[in-house]
């Protein structure tokens, strides 16, 4: 009785010690918690504050004469030569007709995009009947401009420490005024390559040559990741061989990433010649990147399949391989899956790699297969956040909102594979 | 110091055989786990009590030793199997009786450090010869888990799964036909026939149970095993299965491990005595549980041991 009574004053003794230490814990986890979250949210507030503005774009309406004597100087359309930018300042002149002065034309020609000039030119190649017509179409302003309508340059600074002239602005605040400007949806930013103009800069070469990447990751990586996992898991002897093969991949999937560009440039393009710049060898240098990680994401979910299926299948007298692709394989596929889509939402962001075979080229044109010179998403957003251009500022966060919904959609596809599949299961 | 402890082990197992003991039975099973005790080999292991034999002897196994590893845990074990008939292991846990059951279809190469030595016949034929291959062997010889473990896949397909595998149906039609005749001989097809296309795993546990040993005969195996088939299930669903075996044995020779003396009683025309992967005893049914020839039978029957 005399010892009931100690074991219980001893307990409720200590009691009051480890409630209060389980409340500390509790409160550093909530910090370590909050913490996180804040820094997400800053992450986020930022990237999207700065980004956002990237998808609008200004732009001018003009009304242009498709006058025939510039278009077809010689009698005959002339598609490659002729003065389609001509055509954009004989509208600009006729808006503004008291600009008068080389100095002051040249600055008001500099408010409009030279993409105005192109815009022209595929209007035409497009319907050669609007020679002669007069149409009112919205052109791009220039980057400045738009930066100025965005508020981003401060008109009230001296003439000599902002890129728009007094001159410049007034024309613009009269333009304005006359509603003449206006923002639209920025789908340059989707539908152009890189480009020296802020404002005719997109990002569908660099999406063109992620998603070419991709495509020789995944075909390449997941094919033979899974092989790997299933021969080392199902088929290797365990023996000092297959220890030391499983400690390599581990350390592989922890080499730095920059090493496998630099294995990739001495290999495919060194040796093997490919050609410099290609998603192929993008494609390559990120599958080595993702092999490991896919490998160890396969074994964990063979390893995970009950063996208690494996011995059913056995002792019904399937052979080992049948065990496997009857079985294994599809109780494995949902986390195999995810490891895949894991590894390429890594390699998706990878850009060091890339940058040792010459992915970082500044590339006009949208690849259109495998091996046209191109460039990636994240090496995209290093080149944009090195120029100097406060409007390749706003695109640079633009680009990082794009690529993080990348990412985002195929995290989110991981997560409905493996729900869906581990129902079906 | 070690060999005058182990001769007073002997003498004290001696002493044991031949009079009444007055020993706990916890003590006399840790004097027999202690390592190094060969002096005793002859007594309990070599010389396997009762018959070994049968008549119409269908599954053989001659001097048979299992080793993992280091681990020599099936001495020297010589035991007949009959035609249509059941034969019950029993035994302390970790006397071998799982591993001698898993020895009779090889399931034991799936484990890297096991080794069988001695010879396994089944219908004359030695089923560890290299021309053997498992796979055929288990098409002959099926077997049925302690845990019911159902494929992930629909009713239909867990009993189709072994016909599929080894192309014993032409047709859907005869598919059906073999799914549903095991179905019946199982006991189950009653309770499942409307839902075929359900997963197997939304089964009760003994209904699993019973699916997992349609599945087993859709293959029309020669012999069945089962590893403890019952420990899972509520006494009602192991009286189905007892039930179930009592009319299986009319056709197929079926091996049952089991923890349940009761049960061994039940179902069992043999019963074999395993202790530390000696082969103690081996008689007929009524024999071994009313008049046990050795001493450690005794003891284990009578709730001694285990």
């Amino acid at each position: 009785m005399s010892t009931e009574l100690t074991t219980r004053q001893k307990v409720e003794a200590g009691l009051a010690r480890r409630r209060r230490k389980e409340f500390t814990f509790r409160l550093v986890g909530m910090f370590a918690t909050a913490v996180g979250i804040l820094f997400l949210v800053i992450f986020f507030a930022t990237l999207l504050g700065k980004g956002s503005s990237a998808f609008s774009q200004t732009f001018l309406q003009l009304n242009v004469e498709f006058n025939e004597d510039v278009l077809a100087p010689n009698g005959e359309l002339d598609l490659i030569y002729a003065d389609f930018d001509g055509l954009i300042r004989t509208a600009l002149l006729n808006e503004l007709p008291d600009v008068s002065g080389r100095g002051e034309r040249r600055e008001l020609y500099r408010l409009v995009s030279i993409g105005a000039g192109y815009q022209i030119q595929e209007m035409i190649a497009q319907n050669s009947e609007l020679m002669g017509t007069t149409q009112s179409i919205w052109v791009p302003v220039s980057a400045n401009v738009d930066m100025l309508m965005k508020g981003n340059i401060d008109a009230s600074l001296d003439e000599s420490l902002r890129p728009l002239s007094d001159w410049q602005i007034g024309w613009i605040n009269k333009l304005d005024q006359a509603g003449r400007l206006d923002k639209k949806f920025n789908t340059a930013l989707f539908t152009n390559g890189d480009s020296r103009e802020p404002e005719l800069a997109g990002i569908k070469g660099a999406t063109m040559g992620s998603f070419f990447m991709l495509v020789v990751t995944i075909a390449l990586s997941f094919p033979i990741g899974v092989a790997a996992a299933i021969y080392l898991e199902e088929f290797a002897p365990k023996n000092r061989w297959s220890d030391l093969i499983e400690v390599n991949i581990n350390n592989l999937a922890a080499v730095p990433s920059i090493v496998f560009g630099l294995l990739g440039l001495a290999v495919f393009i060194n040796w093997m010649a490919l050609p410099r710049s290609a998603p192929l060898v993008g494609g390559l240098v990120l599958t080595l990147l993702t092999l490991p990680v896919i490998i160890i994401a396969s074994r964990a979910a063979i390893k995970a399949v009950p063996p208690s299926i494996r011995e059913a299948a056995l002792g019904l007298g399937a052979s080992q391989m049948q065990v496997v692709f009857h079985h294994v394989l599809p109780l494995a596929m949902p986390g195999m899956l995810t490891g895949a889509i894991i590894g390429m939402s890594r390699a998706l962001g990878e850009s060091a790699p890339l940058l040792m075979i010459g992915m970082i080229a500044f590339v006009v044109d949208v690849p259109g297969s495998f091996t046209d010179p191109s460039t990636a998403l994240p090496v995209q957003i290093y080149l944009w956040a090195d120029s100097p251009e406060r409007a390749f500022a706003e695109r640079t966060s633009a680009a990082i909102i794009v690529l993080l919904g990348f990412l985002l959609l195929m995290n989110l596809t991981a997560v409905i594979i493996r729900k869906r599949m581990e129902r079906k299961w | 110091m070690v060999a005058i402890e182990q001769d007073r082990k002997v003498t004290q197992l001696k002493t044991a055989a031949m009079t009444e003991t007055t020993d706990t039975p916890t003590e006399h099973h840790v004097d027999l786990a202690v390592p190094g005790y060969h002096g005793q080999e002859v007594e309990l292991g070599r010389e396997t009590v009762g018959n070994v034999r049968c008549d119409n002897a269908f599954m053989v196994a001659e001097n048979v030793n299992v080793y993992y590893g280091d681990n020599h845990a099936i001495r020297d074990v010589t035991l007949e199997i009959g035609k249509k008939q059941v034969v019950a292991l029993i035994g302390p846990s970790g006397c071998g009786k799982s591993t001698f059951l898993r020895c009779l279809n090889r399931m034991n190469d799936t484990i890297e450090t096991a080794r069988v030595t001695g010879n396994i016949l089944l219908d004359g034929t030695d089923i560890y010869s290299k021309q053997q291959d498992p796979v055929a062997l288990r098409a002959r010889v099926g077997i049925v888990f302690q845990k019911p473990n159902p494929f992930p896949k629909s009713i239909y397909d867990n009993v189709a799964y072994g016909p599929r595998i080894h192309g014993l149906a032409g047709d859907r039609s005869e598919l059906d036909g073999i799914v549903h005749s095991s179905l019946e001989r199982a006991g189950l097809l009653k309770e499942v026939k409307d839902r075929l296309e359900e997963p197997g795993t939304s089964l009760s546990g003994g209904q699993q149970q019973r699916l997992c040993i349609a599945r087993t005969i859709a293959v029309n195996p020669e012999v069945i095993l089962m590893d403890e088939p019952c420990s899972a299930l509520d006494p009602i669903a192991t009286a189905r299965i007892e039930d179930l075996m009592d009319e299986l044995c009319e056709d197929y020779a079926i091996v049952i491990v089991t923890h349940s003396m009761q049960q061994a009683a039940r179902v069992s025309r043999r019963v074999a005595y395993f202790h530390l992967g000696y082969l103690v005893e081996v008689d007929d049914t009524d024999k071994v549980f009313t008049n046990p020839q050795h001493k450690l039978t005794e003891d284990y029957i009578t709730g001694r041991i285990g």
